[in-house]
């Protein structure tokens, strides 16, 4: 079995460019629609072509037999640190936190590391393709969509501004970080800080109303503002605020943000659900799950939290995708799911939410997310289940290319296996 | 939320608490772990597994529970958990060998239920990893519920902890360090620590055994002062104490095997070794277990080089392996889960990816006769799943330890909306207008 993946590691290796081909006798799971046993699915290009139980095989396509084997759509990370972190303790690999509370202008595509270890290794676990965020302050710059293949962040870029990142002040008296200080304080200084805070939010907001007025109109000597221009598609309510709000007054305060600002938002890394459920279905407001690997928010809380959040927002139908925040973390993406499955989420909605279901969320659904004629060959072909570790992912193409399976760990195995 | 009002609602039906003497377990596919699969019953009585076989039959006085065609296997054993201790570094000096774990053991942390309630069943809690010579370490049982000397796993073998590396060097300075300046501040200030600390032990376990054979030979001598931090490391020196040694680089750990060997001590196991792939062969030979981590890395520098593959790669080079969780670093209900991953990164066989968490980590601390397998005449510490417990869709359903069911899932489920109503109503009592009201100088 090893042996065959290395045949197969190396033959994609030596396959640079595109080539046409057409996967034969493969179990195709569409996502978009159900899964059909025993079909051919036909790239051209970029592109799937066409699939099917009776697909022929036009000519000039290399013929990959696949009995056995499943493809399906390659999975998206939707909430990630990729190419913006090497290692986790050393301060000048991090690129993720900017200085200052106000930065709408910041854009994490063009700081994304295309040589950076941790694209490789992702994708080792079926993940093609990863929504890059940024934080710090309290709006902390654009997520960008990014294939994770390519020579350069333009080539990787699927989408350049799928999101504004935003996190509202706190209102949590144990908190960490820059905007209060490490510790425990009162609720009554907390409070206040957050006055002042949400005032300082407000206020931005205000201004890039006042711009979007002065620039519909712009008198003479008017000067562009980087940072204004930038909240341009968030009042147009072309791209949404990612707002970070994972206890109850946070989701609070963000539904309610929203609703005054007349945003559309995403909330990501949601913990205290319950509250809200029905309020997000109804609002059609998406989610981003936590980290599931985090531990339950109080002492007293069930065993079973974070991991029963995904099968309670499926349950109430609030659309959502899996985030794994941290850069250890994508590669567990898909396990992450297969946790969430374990504790009552269907198979199938949890394969959406790693697919089409963030797709459909970062608007990048016209092309990937999905095996559907006309869409990106972006695709995992595997032995099994991709949600367990039992099951291997045997190759990989993003756009139409094959894309190696190899990476700083697999080489490591295979150089010192020799010594053994 | 107050530990203890949560310990409280977590007291166990008594239909299952009482049934200290048997249970037959039928329907069940039990996985051994060193004897392969049996399809068919287990039979606990007094604590220990009894029987196991395909058609045993119900004696009339055990308690049968019907697994309904579910799977039996091990208690996990976590061979590096920081669960269940109130402290865990005393690390203002290098060397803390006097330090014990044992006396900060705090059986209501929370973090124990929710290991217990992953299918772990006795954890190795060790000192941190501050200082290059940690504190002594405690074996405990996951008994939730009971006190901390119950906790105890008797007999365990004693054991301490060291460390190397980039934790032990932080104290010796950098670009973000402001306290007071600790030696060592480099990997050869590490091997410097530990070596002066043996020849110490060396010289002070000189001065006993002189003082034993002048006593002997019937002479009046005054017996050496007892130091503390040197008993401890003589224990090692004497092979009655096992070392843990956090490590990460290739080098540090040939460093240390050579350390021990130059004093005639074995290392016991090498915690995380994260690197330890690239040395498996020195490992195999000097006799030290590798304990790691499933697929952690990139955390720190000394990070960097870690694969999940290295698991596989140590037990194919011979070494005894296991996998820990370092809880609260990574936590323990995803144990059965990183045992999984090596089906995956070096595609071991089932039996193979759960002796990572059961019978090996129970050889590295020497309580292999008592757990880490289901065989007649072990403690009946038993993990009770629904599905393959290898499968990400498993849960855990029931755990017994000695016998005694210590976790179970339906009670737990039942238990959640009890605990729901007493939190509500102990906010009720905090808002103010729940208060008497109090006039102004009434007092």
């Amino acid at each position: 079995m090893q042996r065959m993946l290395l045949a197969a590691a190396l033959v994609t290796a030596a396959l640079t460019y595109a080539e046409d081909f057409a996967l034969r006798g493969v179990t195709v799971h569409p996502i978009s629609a159900p899964e059909i046993p025993n079909a051919v699915l036909v790239v051209t290009g970029d592109r799937i072509a066409a699939f099917g139980p009776k697909q022929t095989i036009p000519k000039g396509h290399r013929i990959i037999e696949a009995k056995g084997l499943h493809v399906y759509p390659g999975m998206i990370d939707s909430a990630s640190v990729l190419g913006l972190s090497e290692i986790g303790s050393v301060r000048e690999t991090q690129d993720i936190e900017e200085l200052g509370d106000f930065n709408p202008q910041l854009r994490t595509m063009i700081a994304f590391n295309p040589g950076s270890e941790h694209i490789p290794v992702s994708r080792a676990s079926g993940i093609t393709a990863s929504l890059v965020v940024p934080s710090g302050g309290f709006i902390g710059g654009q997520a960008a969509m990014m294939h994770l293949d390519g020579w350069t962040w333009e080539e990787m870029t699927v989408a350049p501004s799928a999101a504004m990142q935003m996190r509202l002040p706190s209102q949590e008296t144990t908190v960490t970080g820059r905007a209060f200080g490490a510790g425990r304080r009162t609720f009554a200084e907390v409070r206040r800080r957050y006055e002042e805070q949400m005032q300082q939010v407000r206020l931005f907001f205000e201004q890039a109303r006042a711009y979007q007025a002065r620039k519909a109109n712009p008198a003479l000597g008017f000067k562009p503002d980087l940072r204004l221009e930038a909240m341009m598609p968030v009042l147009a309510g072309k791209t949404p605020l990612m707002i970070v709000a994972p206890k109850e007054r946070a989701i609070r305060d963000a539904m309610a943000f929203a609703e005054r600002e007349k945003v559309r938002i995403v909330l990501a890394g949601v913990r205290e659900v319950d509250p809200f459920l029905e309020e997000l279905a109804r609002k059609k407001i998406p989610v981003v799950l936590p980290d599931l690997y985090q531990v339950p928010l109080e002492e007293d809380a069930s065993i079973d939290d974070p991991l029963d959040v995904p099968a309670k927002l499926a349950k109430a139908g609030v659309a959502f995708a899996f985030g794994s925040y941290n850069i250890e973390r994508p590669r567990n993406l898909p396990f992450q799911a297969a946790n969430a499955v374990g504790h009552g989420l269907p198979h199938e909605t949890a394969m959406r939410a790693l697919t089409l279901g963030a797709a459909e969320i970062w608007g990048v659904a016209d092309r990937i997310g999905s095996l559907e004629a006309g869409k990106l060959a972006d695709l995992i072909l595997t032995d099994g289940d991709p949600l367990e570790p039992r099951t291997q992912i045997r190759q990989m193409w993003i756009l139409g290319k094959p894309v190696s399976l190899e990476n700083r760990h697999t080489r490591l195995y295979e150089q010192y296996k020799k010594r053994l | 939320m107050n530990r203890r009002l949560f310990l409280s609602s977590l007291v166990l039906a008594p239909s299952l608490a009482a049934a200290g003497g048997s249970f037959f377990i039928k329907n069940a596919k039990i996985l051994t772990v060193t004897k392969g699969r049996v399809d068919g019953a287990l039979l606990i009585r007094d604590g220990k597994i009894a029987a196991i076989g395909a058609n045993l039959t119900a004696p009339a006085d055990a308690l049968t529970l019907d697994a309904e065609g579910g799977y039996l296997m091990p208690g996990i054993v976590d061979c590096h958990a920081h669960v269940g201790a109130d402290a865990i570094n005393e690390g203002t000096i290098s060397v803390s060998s006097m330090v014990r774990i044992e006396d900060v053991l705090a059986p209501d942390d929370v973090q124990i239920y929710r290991g217990l309630a992953a299918g772990v069943t006795t954890s190795n809690v060790l000192h941190g990893s501050a200082n290059t010579i940690g504190g002594q370490c405690s074996v405990v049982k996951m008994r939730w519920g009971k006190s901390a000397t119950q906790m105890v796993f008797a007999g365990a073998k004693p054991g301490i902890k060291f460390a190397l590396g980039e934790n032990v060097k932080r104290s010796g300075g950098g670009t973000n360090f402001s306290g007071t300046l600790r030696y060592p501040a480099t990997r050869m200030g590490v091997e410097d620590v530990v070596r002066e600390a043996f020849n110490d032990a060396r010289a002070y376990q000189r001065q006993r055994d002189e003082y034993q054979t002048r006593l002997a030979k019937g002479e009046r001598v005054l017996p050496p002062r007892r130091d503390f931090k040197l008993e401890p490391l003589v224990e090692v020196l004497e092979g009655r104490r096992l070392v843990h040694a956090h490590c990460y680089r290739s080098d540090e750990i040939l460093m240390l095997l050579r350390a021990a060997e130059e004093f005639g001590f074995r290392i016991r196991t090498l915690q995380h070794g994260l690197e330890a792939y690239k040395v498996a062969k020195e490992i195999a030979k000097h006799g030290a277990g590798v304990s790691t981590f499933a697929d952690s890395w990139s955390y720190k520098i000394e990070a960097y080089d870690a694969i999940p593959y290295n698991a596989a790669l140590c037990m194919k080079a011979g070494v005894l392996t296991s996998l820990n969780t370092d809880a609260p670093v990574t936590q323990q209900r995803h144990l059965l889960q990183d045992a999984a991953k090596t089906l995956r990164y070096g595609q071991l066989t089932d039996d193979e990816a759960l002796s990572l968490i059961t019978i090996n980590p129970a050889r590295q601390l020497m309580i292999e006769d008592r757990v880490g397998s289901l065989e007649v005449g072990k403690d009946a510490d038993i993990v009770f799943t629904d599905k393959h417990p290898l499968s990400l869709y498993a849960k855990v359903r029931k755990v017994f330890i000695d016998g005694e069911v210590y976790f179970d899932r339906e009670q737990d489920i039942r238990q959640r909306a009890e605990r729901a109503e007493r939190r509500k109503a102990l906010i009720e009592k905090l808002k103010p207008a729940a208060r008497p009201s109090q006039k102004k100088g009434a007092r």
